[in-house]
């Protein structure tokens, strides 16, 4: 009894022995990519979306047969887990995600506090990791040599659209309302060096903490200022609070640019308060770029619809294209070898429906986007229903600006 | 000076309704020395009760008031004898596990309903403009309706024979029990009261405001703030905090960034906790 008990034993190691043994050869033809989202937390909303994006792009690759290199055909896997919006978590999961998932490629979580913290564990690892939700220059400035970034970075964010305001009231007071969190204190850096520049006055130049539940006193304070334009934000639960209570205090201004939260479709849930509220956009579905790899916007837009029953936003449109990045750099280096598919990314200088991608080479910037513009977006009402128009730039226009 | 009076007009109103939000908090601790955690997300829960009314149902935004007390009340009753009448009693880390427990199931079953994406009830009600500030109609309804369910509260507690029954168990269970009031039976009364208070002040805040699944965190944090300043365990109390906590947002913005409100907040928080540790309108214990 105890020998035959002893023969099953043994005959079951010898067996899962060979399916360990059997394993190696499918991982061959698969590509496992990490990354965390904000399934649940304050994040949420925009990681959802961002996330949605990566698997569209993953589910396109592997229905085509997986992304082709050196002779070989990458099914993607995904190992992705809920970083609950907390630094904290991210860097236990992605430590998790490269050392016991064996990820051979990253993706970033969303928003650029959570990307810092990836991206110390990343370059701790020497893992590629492409950033999307993240546009705080600060880790490309930190000497990394695999972290590449999709969207623009945040001294882009309000420079539409302070030349656009300039365009319309050169002399307009500005009112400056944004969160204190890391990158909406990138994009104030910004946007202080560039009013200088343009000779445009800031009339209030204040910070609010994320858990601000009520602008009230702050939009008096605007009022008392008399400014025509209020630019600012931060993220999606404190812009939509904070252009509901503009709308309902009729606080006067001419004009309100925020960031983030506009540019989500849920934004329309406010109904007038949503009216001339602008956003800059790292991409919107209107655009017009001739990509050189991948789908047009258009194209994608409808695949994205199909699938998920909303229009995307450009956190959605970011997540596509890290993939689309990572997936032309792997087939250029025609290897998975992370040093590869870093010269390839390197090199890169492609467009794609998220427009031109060019990182930068810099030692003292490496991996800072500088070939991606952004664009400014308006709710507008048009037939009595709201859409998202792009105002400027010029060249990239679809309405005129509401002033 | 006129902005400053907007300020102080304004505070005053948003100061009632965290002073209601506030009101179900202290009610509870004051009753059955319970914290409850679940509060933020009772509260949150009351505002998907407005969205679901006025949207979803296109019921009048707010007969949505009268639905969410009588709710509120049933889920608090039903969420004493579930989750906690057994630690009733037992040390207060206890009752601190039990009720975060709560809080943490309620946040997730809401998070898998509606994400944590925000979700907005357009109220509108005519306002009054003076002076270029207007002062919205939501806000001086939600103000109106918290002084009054205060005040209903105020004569339920202190001229009803439940009421002081109620009163009874919090001044000492003991003694209550002896002559002849059924304790548990109160203290499910209270906390079903705690919650409808909750709930209704969630609605009423979101006939003003955006909200998401995860906005109760902040009016919880605030609620205990209102708590300390108005006394724990003092209803009344509550009203008071809630209108001065209203009136330092409003004012100090005037003189200082938004993003030192929290400081300041807090500051006066952990000072009254060393100066009045059962706050500053607490009511004599027993």
């Amino acid at each position: 009894m105890k020998s035959s008990a002893t023969f099953f034993g043994l005959s079951g190691l010898a067996v899962a022995a060979l399916l360990a043994g059997s394993t190696p050869t499918l991982a061959e033809d698969t590509l496992t990519i990490g990354f965390t989202a904000s399934q649940t937390g304050k994040l949420n909303n925009d990681s959802t979306a961002q996330m949605r994006g990566f698997e569209l792009w993953r589910d396109e690759v592997n229905a085509a047969g997986g992304i082709k290199a050196g002779g070989k055909q990458y099914k993607i896997n995904f190992v992705s887990y809920d970083d609950e919006s907390q630094n904290t978590r991210v860097q236990q999961l992605y430590t998790r995600i490269i050392v016991q998932d064996k990820a051979q490629f990253l993706f970033s979580p969303y928003s650029s506090g959570l990307v810092a913290t990836a991206a110390i564990v990343s370059e701790q690892y020497g893992k590629v990791m492409l950033t999307t939700g993240g546009a705080e220059e600060k880790p490309y400035r930190l000497g990394n040599k695999y972290l590449f970034q999709v969207y623009s970075p945040a001294d882009q964010y309000l420079k539409g659209a302070l030349l656009a305001l300039k365009e319309k009231n050169p002399k307009a007071k500005i009112a400056f309302v944004y969160e204190d969190d890391p990158f909406s204190k990138a994009v104030a850096q910004a946007v202080r060096a560039q009013a200088k520049q343009d000779g445009m006055a800031l009339s209030l130049d204040e910070s609010y903490s994320g858990s601000t539940t009520d602008f009230g006193p702050i939009i008096n304070k605007v009022i008392a200022d008399k400014a025509d334009a209020l630019l600012g934000g931060g993220h999606y639960a404190d812009g939509a609070t904070l252009a509901r209570q503009l709308h309902d205090q009729n606080a006067g201004l001419k004009w309100v640019t925020l960031l983030v939260a506009p540019d989500s479709p849920n934004f329309a849930t406010l109904g007038d308060a949503a009216v001339g509220i602008s956003v800059p956009s790292q991409w919107e579905p209107q655009v017009n770029f001739k990509p050189d790899f991948g789908p047009t916007a258009a194209e994608f837009t409808k695949r994205f619809n199909a699938k998920y029953k909303i229009d995307p936003g450009y956190h959605a449109a970011g997540g596509y294209a890290a993939g689309m990045l990572l997936q032309h750099a792997i087939e250029q280096a025609g290897s998975v070898e992370p040093a590869k598919v870093a010269d390839a990314l390197n090199k890169m200088d492609l467009t794609t429906m998220f427009g031109r991608t060019k990182f930068s080479t810099n030692p003292k910037e490496h991996g800072l986007q500088i070939g991606h513009e952004m664009v400014l977006a308006q709710w507008q009402k048009k037939d009595g229903k709201l859409v998202k128009e792009v105002i400027w730039p010029k060249a990239a226009k679809t309405a005129d600006i509401l002033y | 000076m006129i902005a400053i009076l907007a300020s102080v007009f304004d505070g005053v109103l948003v100061g009632a309704v965290y002073g209601l939000a506030a009101m179900g908090l202290t009610l509870i601790w004051g009753v059955m020395n319970v914290i409850n955690l679940a509060h933020g997300a009772i509260t949150v829960f009351g505002m998907f009760g407005l969205y679901f009314l006025a949207t979803e149902l296109g019921l009048p935004a707010y007969s949505a008031v009268p639905i969410a007390i009588v709710c509120g009340f049933v889920a608090g009753v039903a969420l004493y004898w579930i989750a906690v009448h057994r630690i009733i009693g037992r040390p207060e880390l206890m009752s601190l596990l039990a009720t975060f427990a709560v809080n943490m199931m309620l946040v997730g079953i809401g998070t898998a309903l509606w994400t944590t994406s925000p979700f907005n009830v357009p109220v509108s009600l005519p306002g009054v403009t003076w002076e270029g500030y207007t002062f919205t109609g939501t806000h001086m309804m939600a103000a109106v309706l918290a002084v009054v369910i205060a005040g209903l509260l105020y004569v339920f507690l202190h001229h009803t024979r439940v009421g002081k029954a109620v009163r009874a168990v919090a001044d000492n269970r003991g003694a209550a029990e002896l002559s002849g009031i059924p304790t548990a039976q109160m203290l499910a009364l209270a906390f079903g009261l705690g919650i409808a208070l909750a709930a209704v002040s969630g609605t009423l805040i979101a006939t003003m405001f955006p909200f998401t699944i995860l906005s109760g965190e902040a009016y919880q944090l605030k609620s205990f703030v209102v708590t300390v300043l108005g006394g724990l365990g003092n209803p009344a109390g509550a009203l008071i905090g809630g209108i001065a906590l209203g009136l330092i947002e409003g004012i100090a913005t005037r003189f200082m960034p938004l993003s030192w409100i929290p400081i300041i907040e807090f500051g006066l928080f952990v000072l009254c906790l060393l100066a009045f540790p059962r706050g500053i309108f607490a009511p004599a214990k027993a």
